[in-house]
């Protein structure tokens, strides 16, 4: 170890072992917690150990987990999009609009995915375009798209989706496996490969890390950002489509609260809120936990606002622990 | 002769690779102006820190009325009675005039809570002693830079400071204002407080200081009375040091030009900048701290826009509106601050060599690890970059082995025109030499260098021809042979030919 450090020749790769690295990641523990909470769920249920109850499971995790994939390249610069549930209540709502006048399935899948994309391009104009900060923009339009749902319907509720659009919610590809879990699955290798084996996805980590000195370094910063907010648009028009077609109907209040808990997977999957650090496999991981969670308190009849404030403790919690670990660690040092 | 009431003995002070302050010794007196005189890099403001406890000293102590004081915070050098006075003055802009002036020690009534009429009536007092003209009552925001210092000044009057530092307080200031603060200087003399005055400008120190103090490297290398000595002896000082290192010969052929800049104007910070730089030169600017070259360098990259001005590059105009632009034009630009702009900081050495070449290391987009690492290698090891492994953190690593991260980055994107903004400012000699080194081998193989540099050694040790800026103007560009380091300071400073001479 002496001269590796003395001298400027031959410098090697790495040195740490990546094996050992990736035993002692944060990865691993979210595996060993999932496997935890679903051995609790058998020992707690009788029910729970069922293909078909399993894959009900799924469904509580799906259609937020698909925008918590595109919320961890958000947060990873440093940004965050909170407005990703009032944009699922504003496609859902014009999804209806184009129902009463009459457009068949592949228009309404068309509608739902283009008013995301847009509501997100919203976002990205004002964040990159206007140099506002994303938090309040967002919180701003979280109120503007879901106002305009609230406008539109009132106290009234949009129905009588056709069979082959309640597919994309209800459907089967196989056995018991879902269309939204087959969809969800094929968006997070797209995302893994993206974000872990792209440029896009290396630029997207130095933004994050230092967004000044990766403009200085050639990125453009405001270019990927915006390319972000559009995508989590799109992934939020998707998870608007599929709860749609899940739910049958649409209503005003859809989706409420989706975006704390896309942010508490994307926390909880190891992504660092302050920035520059995160990887898909933990959001998948930590996708899968909140949804073995939530299904195994639902099965002991645990009512839903007990949940919601169980996820509000989760997010303070895996938000706090890394800074109090690094609080213990520099006493420790 | 009154004894000193600051006295300042054997301080030393030390960051990782770089040496501030070395065995350094200052007398302030009562009454009295000093002037502290450096080069930029000298250790000025370092020393300005650790007499307002914002630094800790790591040896010497610091007298105040004769007695040793230690000042482990900034409040406990406000008790010791040191104020001081910064360039871009540490106020709060949301809080009135008279909150500013007693913030920390507000008059209390009976019930400890703060007393509003006395410390407003209270402020008005020490401002109208002033004649400031300014209102106790109104919110900080709505006065100028001028009228802030102003307060500054009453502020250090009313916490009663023996010690009243000013950093380069005219910086920012008018002609008209700068009279104003000597009257406020007079003031404070003839209230018997001691003053250090930092300035640049030979003109004020002439006008208002008493005594003087020079700083070169980190060392105090002179001091006397400003009224027995002449101009050119301080900037002897300043300037003359021991040539510590040699500077690799240029040996480079110089061709033809390669980039040209016509009448770049900014709407506030330059004005009418005209430059070339051929193949295989090194052009160098010097000027003083504001003096604009950054700004400037920074707008050539792309990362400011102009006002007007074109740019030609081997023969093709450019107007790049990104950095990104500018890269892919071929110019580079490795930056002064190289923690915020230059490194990113929490990202392993090879992701930086790596990320603006990702292009060309990539298949259709797909990162390939193994192109990354063999560019990282042969570029860093290019440099001597001294690490562990190219997967090491560049937070971990030196200022000087940080900066050739940075260069290395730029190298592997075959650049046409390198910029270097102070490359070897705070780094350690061993470093600052392969830099050098470097720059030399850079234009042997027909790059063009654009070097701004605020160390005089440096730029007539490297530069090919020098361009000299003075408050965002281009003062004149002189071929680098038998140049003096004085003609090179006066020009930046303002000081007339004959005065000095």
């Amino acid at each position: 170890m002496t001269d590796q450090t003395a001298t400027g020749r031959q410098l090697p790769d790495r040195l740490d072992n990546p094996v050992k690295s990736a035993v002692l990641s944060w990865e691993s523990l979210l595996i060993l917690v999932a496997l935890a909470i679903f051995i609790a769920n058998s020992f707690a249920s009788p029910y729970f150990l069922n293909e078909w109850s399993l894959s009900d499971m799924t469904f509580n995790f799906t259609e937020k987990a698909l925008i918590a994939l595109a919320m961890a390249l958000v947060i990873i610069t440093g940004e965050i999009d909170l407005s990703v549930a009032s944009i699922i209540a504003l496609a859902s709502t014009l999804m209806g609009l184009a129902l009463q006048a009459g457009a068949d399935t592949p228009v309404l899948v068309g509608v739902g995915i283009g008013v995301g994309i847009l509501c997100g391009a919203f976002n990205g104009f004002l964040v990159t375009g206007l140099k506002l900060p994303s938090i309040v923009v967002t919180i701003g339009t979280m109120s503007l798209f879901r106002g305009v749902a609230y406008i539109v319907l009132g106290d009234q509720s949009f129905k009588g989706y056709p069979a082959s659009f309640s597919w994309f919610g209800q459907g089967y590809v196989f056995w018991v496996i879902s269309f939204e879990l087959v969809l969800f699955l094929v968006c997070a290798v797209i995302f893994y490969v993206l974000l872990h084996h792209t440029n896009f996805g290396r630029r997207v980590f130095a933004i994050g890390n230092n967004a000044t000195a990766a403009r200085f370094s050639g990125v453009r910063v405001d270019r990927i950002k915006f390319v972000l907010f559009c995508l989590t648009g799109l992934m939020s028009g998707m998870a608007a489509v599929l709860l749609t077609a899940r739910l049958g109907s649409t209503r005003p209040s859809i989706a409420q609260g989706f975006e704390l808990e896309a942010v508490t997977m994307v926390v909880l999957g190891g992504v660092s809120i302050l920035g520059g650090s995160g990887t898909i496999v933990g959001v998948v991981l930590a996708a899968l936990i909140m949804g073995l969670v939530t299904f195994g308190l639902g099965l002991l009849n645990v009512p839903g606002i007990v949940m919601s404030i169980f996820i509000g403790a989760l997010l303070i919690v895996v938000i706090a622990l890394p800074i109090l670990f690094r609080m213990w660690r520099q006493r420790k040092a | 002769m009154t004894d000193p009431i600051l006295t300042l003995t054997g301080i030393s002070k030390s960051f990782p690779g770089v040496r501030a302050l070395h065995n350094v010794s200052l007398e302030l007196f009562p009454g009295q102006v000093t002037a502290l005189i450096g080069e930029n890099g000298a250790g000025k403001s370092t020393l300005v820190k650790t007499m307002t406890g914002i630094y800790q000293a790591d040896e010497g102590e610091i007298r105040v009325g004769g007695k040793v004081v230690s000042l482990p915070t900034a409040i406990s050098a406000t008790a010791a009675g040191i104020t001081a006075i910064h360039q871009e003055t540490v106020l709060f802009d949301e809080l009135s005039v008279a909150e500013n002036i007693y913030l920390g020690h507000a008059p209390r009534n009976r019930f400890g809570l703060i007393d509003w009429k006395t410390m407003k009536s209270e402020a008005q007092k020490t401002l109208d002693s002033m004649a400031a003209g300014i209102d106790a009552g109104i919110p900080l925001k709505e006065l100028g830079i001028a009228k802030k210092h102003l307060v500054a000044v009453a502020r250090a009057l009313s916490v009663d400071a023996q010690v009243v530092i000013m950093d380069e307080p005219t910086a920012a200031l008018s002609q008209k204002e700068i009279e104003e603060l000597y009257v406020l200087v007079e003031l404070l003399k003839k209230d018997g407080k001691a003053i250090l005055f930092i300035s640049h400008k030979f003109d004020e120190i002439y006008r208002i200081c008493d005594r003087f103090t020079v700083f070169r490297d980190g060392e105090m290398v002179g001091k006397g009375f400003i009224k027995d000595t002449p101009e050119n002896e301080i900037v002897k000082l300043m300037v003359g040091r021991s040539v510590d290192h040699i500077f690799p010969p240029r040996s480079a052929t110089i061709g033809e030009t390669v980039l040209e800049v016509k009448g770049l104007s900014h709407p506030t910070e330059f004005e009418d900048i005209s430059f070339a730089v051929k193949k295989g030169e090194i052009l160098g600017f010097y000027g003083l701290v504001g003096a604009g070259r950054s700004e400037v360098m920074q707008a050539v990259f792309g990362m400011t826009q102009i006002a007007s001005g074109t740019m030609v590059l081997d023969g093709k105009a450019i107007a790049p509106k990104s950095p990104a632009d500018a890269v892919e034009a071929g110019i580079v630009y490795v930056p002064e601050e190289r923690g915020k702009q230059g490194v990113i900081t929490g990202e392993p050495i090879f992701k930086n060599v790596s990320l603006p070449s990702l292009d060309k290391t990539s298949s259709r987009g797909f990162i390939r690890m193994a192109e990354e690492y063999k560019l990282a290698r042969t570029y860093t090891e290019r440099l001597d970059l001294r690490a562990s492994s190219l997967s090491q953190n560049v937070s971990t690593l030196s200022g000087g082995n940080q900066q050739k991260v940075v260069i290395a980055k730029w190298l592997a994107t075959l650049p046409k025109v390198i910029i270097l903004d102070e490359p070897t400012k705070g780094i350690d000699i061993g470093s600052k030499a392969a830099v050098h080194e470097f720059m030399g081998e850079l234009v042997s193989q027909g790059l063009s260098v654009i070097m701004v540099s605020s160390e005089l050694p440096e730029i007539l040790g490297m530069s090919d021809r020098v361009v000299v800026m003075r408050e965002g103007l281009i003062i004149e560009t002189l071929e680098n042979k038998n140049l003096q380091p004085e003609t090179l300071v006066r020009l930046a400073a303002g000081i007339a030919e004959g005065k000095a001479a």
